[in-house]
């Protein structure tokens, strides 16, 4: 049994702060600076790889062991400016585009825009090429003056506690950097790791796939988040919101291995670690990615459950936050022997 | 001229064996050694023995075209396209099948047509190659099953300073790459000339995984939609405005300092340059860049309209200027940070 | 003779077809192909992905050619378990939920669980309503347990497999289960005993692969780690039937199909074409002209690339329970591999260059 003392205080404002850092896919640089200050004190070794991967390091006799989350988020990038000064754009991964209508959106250098939609002769006629940002600006000069075509921007949505929930933008998957960088501050093993906070999740797992060829582990584990089945009339699922954290069995990425699955569950059910079971219709992970790499690596994942998923407004539950940080220290510090 | 050659040519996925061959003969005086790899990858070394950072350009031999999938108990063919190519543009065309053999490509008269019908687009399933065969032996003694058709466009001038023809995607990529051949650089310099692009960037991956560059270039042929009623912001790219670079597409989310590097030196030397607009299509560069360790890659195109149709239409000063902007690029290399290559204790 | 090995192709096939083996859950079945190859070769083992490999030496081993079959299958996974004890899933891999209503299966949990995949009677329904496909989320196994039972012996997760004992038809032709690719592990097996009296000089490596129906998985891991001079992929591919033609020209029965585009190299399908020609089987020409959608796709393109074929066991009703193919084609198959297998020079960089 784990001293719960020990584990109960996580740092929310630590994760509030994260959820707020600007990276879309393929503008990762703020969160990896960020998330670097963060582990210096409790890595051997700090590295940023070409694609922007941060590599964090933590040398042991045993297992290779990595932990991948990503830092990514999905966004929006400029592909136009028009001569009224409206901007186009295209989405930086994988959203429904109903939730965009009238939202604000921030620009890194903290510009605001609003998200417009020309007139539509029917509903089914919404594309993404009838969206449209407003920035205030009223010529192609002054927009250009604020925001260049290839710059990109994410939803505005504040961190907000609300008793055991949390509500927030980017929990997809800051929340998984919050729980490897609260996992590494406590983890005491042998095993030799690698937390790798990965970019361009949301467009296909490209960094994880290159950091996992770069670093050859033994083993991996991603840390992200999954969908619910626990709201009205919702898609079927049987995760539900503070049931504990999610162990993956099937994604459209990755069929998890049966040692894999028997080596967490039986860590979780050791430790009383409350966990469900995940299978998950759409999506995928790092751990796919990494799992096809080379002649094959070992991968699971811990899933943390989220309500609105790719939204501004993202609904999580500490109580499951708190299991999945257990779990992850809880595997590290195991043998891993499977 | 040698675009005029390399667009006439033949020679789709898994079909490139005309245009390898030509390219090899073409660039064998300026390198130091050719390669075909087990794909049918064309790679050409310069520099060998130089230290430094391995700059890879890429441009990809194979076109879209036709494959033929059966042939009709009445002697005709039945066909499917070998990439991306709207069924739509197939009707009423003529096409070639191996060196000397024409066919037609028809379809049911208006008269014929019932007028449901003629709202109705073709699809693949009703189009057929006619070769004027008049039974299942006699085309079948002619076409085998598997033989690839080929569109027939002569490449010539066309307007005012434009070229028309066929496989500009990416022919006018090789004819920049042999260009680039010719000059001498002080680094060593891999040129692929890749296969299986319009098929799933096929070639690239095997290609980039055995050079193993520190930089890349790949140079392609691009959507320029310009035209007539479409809005502006839908072109991609635009024809006479230089060569396009990819900020983002379906493969690649392309570095914004390696994009800004490239704008400045572009305007520093004066030379026209647009940003490739909307993130339709892909190229070679997505399989590139997360090859390995992670490749940084650029992607610089010249825009063509007509993309994977029949006739496709280039700017002859966008082709000009492409070749120059690549060879500028070359000259003054962007700060290569992943050179030299990291062990895996390196991280 | 040919009786024998006939008898023999049938009775691995009927094993086979009907054991489990989903996709990441293969166990079951590689414990069936492990146990056949280990009499047919010098060595066989296993990696992490749970692939197969069967190693048969030749007699100078200069180049190891690598054969790839997938043993996996589609089938369903526990999604939710409702209040009363239905088990609701989703698809592993390409099923249509046509075939499902009032199908047969087994739940593997605890233990191994039959159930049901039950219909609505037709005095139930509205007019017009037969008209209309079930859609898979609105489909249940029932297990026939109490919900307190079911909790006990099934969890999320678990995974289905279809319930079907295959069967022969008229002649030589059977239907089953998963013949998509277990057909095609038979020809290997049939390829690996006809080359024990062969003479080869390369080494030949057979490997039944996994997780190929939910993203050519094992394939791709295999192949990265075998680094083959050269490889055959065997498959399945769709068979003539009335409502297929001018799709499909592939006729059962007419022999395996050789496929050519952009995903073969050219020189080993005309070695493969012309052994064919030589040893007087028969043979059929697939038309590929972008993505096989098969192990070879994946194995091609592994490492610095590997020269790849394809060959393929034409057959009926792919991703049913009833696929439907005829012996000869497998046994034809494997035969044609081992002589093509056979023929090939000493110098294979010779052959397979541009």
């Amino acid at each position: 049994m784990l001293d719960k003392s020990d584990i109960i205080n996580l740092d929310y404002s630590l994760l509030s702060t994260l959820t707020q850092l600007f990276g879309p896919s393929g503008f990762e640089e703020e969160v990896a600076q960020y998330i670097s200050a963060q582990l210096q004190p409790h890595s051997d070794k700090i590295s940023i790889d070409t694609l922007g991967n941060l590599i964090v390091r933590r040398r042991g006799p045993g297992k290779r062991i990595l932990v991948a989350s990503h830092m990514d988020q999905i966004g929006i990038i400029v592909t136009n400016i028009d001569k009224e000064g409206f901007l186009r754009f295209s989405i930086l991964g994988s959203m429904a585009i109903t939730a965009l209508n009238k939202k604000r959106i921030k620009f890194r250098n903290g510009r605001i825009g609003v998200i417009g939609v020309e007139k539509l002769e029917k509903v089914a006629d919404l594309k993404l090429e009838k969206f449209y940002i407003d920035i205030g600006a009223s010529s192609r000069e002054e927009a250009g003056n604020a925001v260049q075509i290839g710059d990109s921007a994410v939803l505005v949505g504040d961190f907000i506690e609300a008793g055991s929930r949390i509500i927030s933008k980017a929990f997809d998957d800051r929340l998984g950097c919050f729980i490897a960088i609260e996992a590494l501050k406590r983890v005491k093993t042998d095993h030799e790791l690698a937390f790798v906070f990965t970019v361009q999740e949301e467009v296909g797992a490209r960094g994880a796939q290159t950091a996992a060829y770069a670093l050859d582990p033994d083993l991996a584990l991603a840390v992200d988040v999954t969908a619910t089945g626990d709201t009205p009339k919702a898609q079927q699922m049987s995760v539900e919101l503070g049931k504990g954290a999610g162990i993956k069995v099937f994604d459209r990425s990755l069929v998890t291995s049966p040692q894999i699955k028997r080596w967490m569950a039986d860590v979780a059910t050791n430790k009383k670690i409350p966990f469900q079971w995940e299978v998950l219709e759409f999506g995928g992970t790092d751990s796919g990615a990494i799992n096809l790499t080379k002649a094959g690596i070992p991968a699971g994942v811990i899933s943390v459950p989220i309500r609105y998923l790719h939204s501004p407004a993202e609904m999580a539950d500490k109580k499951d936050v708190e299991a999945a940080v257990d779990l992850l220290v809880a595997l590290l510090e195991s043998p891993a022997e499977l | 001229m040698l675009l005029k050659t390399l667009s006439e040519l033949n020679g789709t996925s898994g079909d490139e064996t005309t245009v390898r061959n030509l390219l090899s003969a073409e660039i064998k005086p300026y390198v130091e050694k050719i390669v075909i790899d087990k794909l049918g990858n064309l790679i050409a070394f310069k520099n060998q023995k130089f230290s430094g950072p391995k700059v890879l350009i890429t441009a990809h031999m194979d076109e879209v075209a036709l494959m033929i999938m059966a042939i009709t108990n009445e002697g005709f063919l039945k066909f499917k396209p070998v990439g991306g190519i709207d069924p739509r543009i197939l009707v009423s065309k003529t096409v070639r099948i191996g060196a000397d053999l024409t066919g037609v490509i028809g379809a049911k008269a208006i008269h014929l047509q019932k007028l449901p019908e003629r709202q109705k687009a073709c699809t693949y399933d009703q189009l057929y190659i006619d070769i004027g065969a008049q039974s299942k032996e006699e085309a079948a003694g002619k076409v085998k099953v598997g033989d690839y058709a080929y569109f027939v466009t002569a490449c010539e001038p066309f307007g005012e300073g434009l070229y028309k023809g066929k496989a500009f995607d990416d022919r006018i990529g090789c004819a920049i790459l042999v260009e680039l051949l010719k000059q001498e650089y002080d680094f060593p310099l891999v040129a692929a000339f890749t296969v299986q692009e319009e098929v799933g960037l096929r070639g690239a991956k095997v290609a980039a995984y055995q050079i193993e560059p520190d930089f890349a270039i790949v140079v392609e042929g691009t959507i320029a939609a310009d035209v007539m009623e479409r809005a502006e912001e839908e072109w991609v790219t635009e024809l006479g405005k230089g060569p396009a670079c990819s900020i983002v597409d379906r493969t690649t989310l392309y570095s914004p300092k390696l994009i800004q590097y490239v704008a400045e030196l572009a305007r520093r030397k004066n030379i026209p340059l647009q940003l490739r607009r909307g993130s339709s299509g892909g190229n070679d560069a997505g399989r590139i860049h997360i090859t390995k360790t992670g490749i940084p890659t650029v992607s610089l195109s010249v825009p063509c309209r007509y993309i994977h149709s029949y006739v496709s239409v280039i700017n002859e000063k966008d082709f000009k200027a492409c070749g120059d902007l690549v060879l500028a690029l070359m000259r003054n290399l962007p700060p290569i940070t992943n050179y030299p290559a990291k062990t895996r204790e390196d991280y | 003779m040919i009786n024998a090995q006939m008898q023999s192709a049938k009775e691995f096939l009927r094993l086979l077809s009907r054991e489990s083996g989903i996709s990441g859950n293969e166990a079951p079945v590689a414990a069936l192909v492990r146990a056949e190859f280990q009499l047919l070769s010098d060595e066989v083992y296993t990696d992490t992905f749970g692939n197969i490999y069967a190693l048969k030496k030749g007699s100078k081993n200069s180049s190891r050619i690598m054969l790839a079959a997938h043993m996996d299958e589609i089938g369903l996974i526990v999604h939710k378990i409702d209040e009363r004890g239905f088990l609701r899933f989703i698809s592993i891999a390409g099923i249509d939920p046509k075939i499902l209503l009032s199908q047969e299966v087994i739940v593997h949990g605890r233990r191994q669980i039959p159930g049901i995949i039950g219909s609505i009677p037709p005095h139930l329904l509205a007019e017009g309503d037969s008209d209309k496909a079930v859609k898979m989320e609105d489909m249940a196994v029932d297990v026939g347990l109490s919900a307190e039972m079911v909790h006990k012996v099934i969890q999320v997760g678990d995974v289905i497999s279809l319930q079907r004992d295959s069967c022969e038809l008229l002649n030589n032709i059977v239907a089953g289960k998963s013949f998509d690719d277990r057909a095609g592990v038979v020809a290997l097996k049939i390829c690996l005993e006809e080359l024990s009296h062969l003479h080869h000089s390369h080494d030949v490596i057979a490997v039944a692969t996994t997780q190929e129906e939910v993203g050519i998985r094992g394939a791709q891991t295999s192949a990265y780690s075998l680094v083959p001079d050269m490889a055959i992929v065997v498959e399945v591919a769709h068979g003539c039937t009335p409502d297929t033609k001018g799709q499909v020209n592939l006729e059962l029965g007419k022999g395996p199909s050789v496929a050519l585009g952009p995903n073969v190299h050219p020189a080993i399908y005309q070695h493969i074409s012309e052994t064919a020609l030589l040893q007087r089987l028969p043979m059929q020409i697939e038309p590929l002209p972008g993505a096989s959608g098969t192990d070879a796709w994946a194995i091609q393109v592994s490492q610095a690339g590997i020269p790849t074929g394809l060959v393929s066991i034409p057959l009926r009703y792919m991703h049913t329970s009833v696929e439907t193919l005829n012996m000869q084609d497998v046994l034809n198959c494997g035969k044609l591999l081992a002589y093509a297998i056979a023929s090939l020079p000493d110098d294979l960089e010779g052959l397979l260059c541009y």
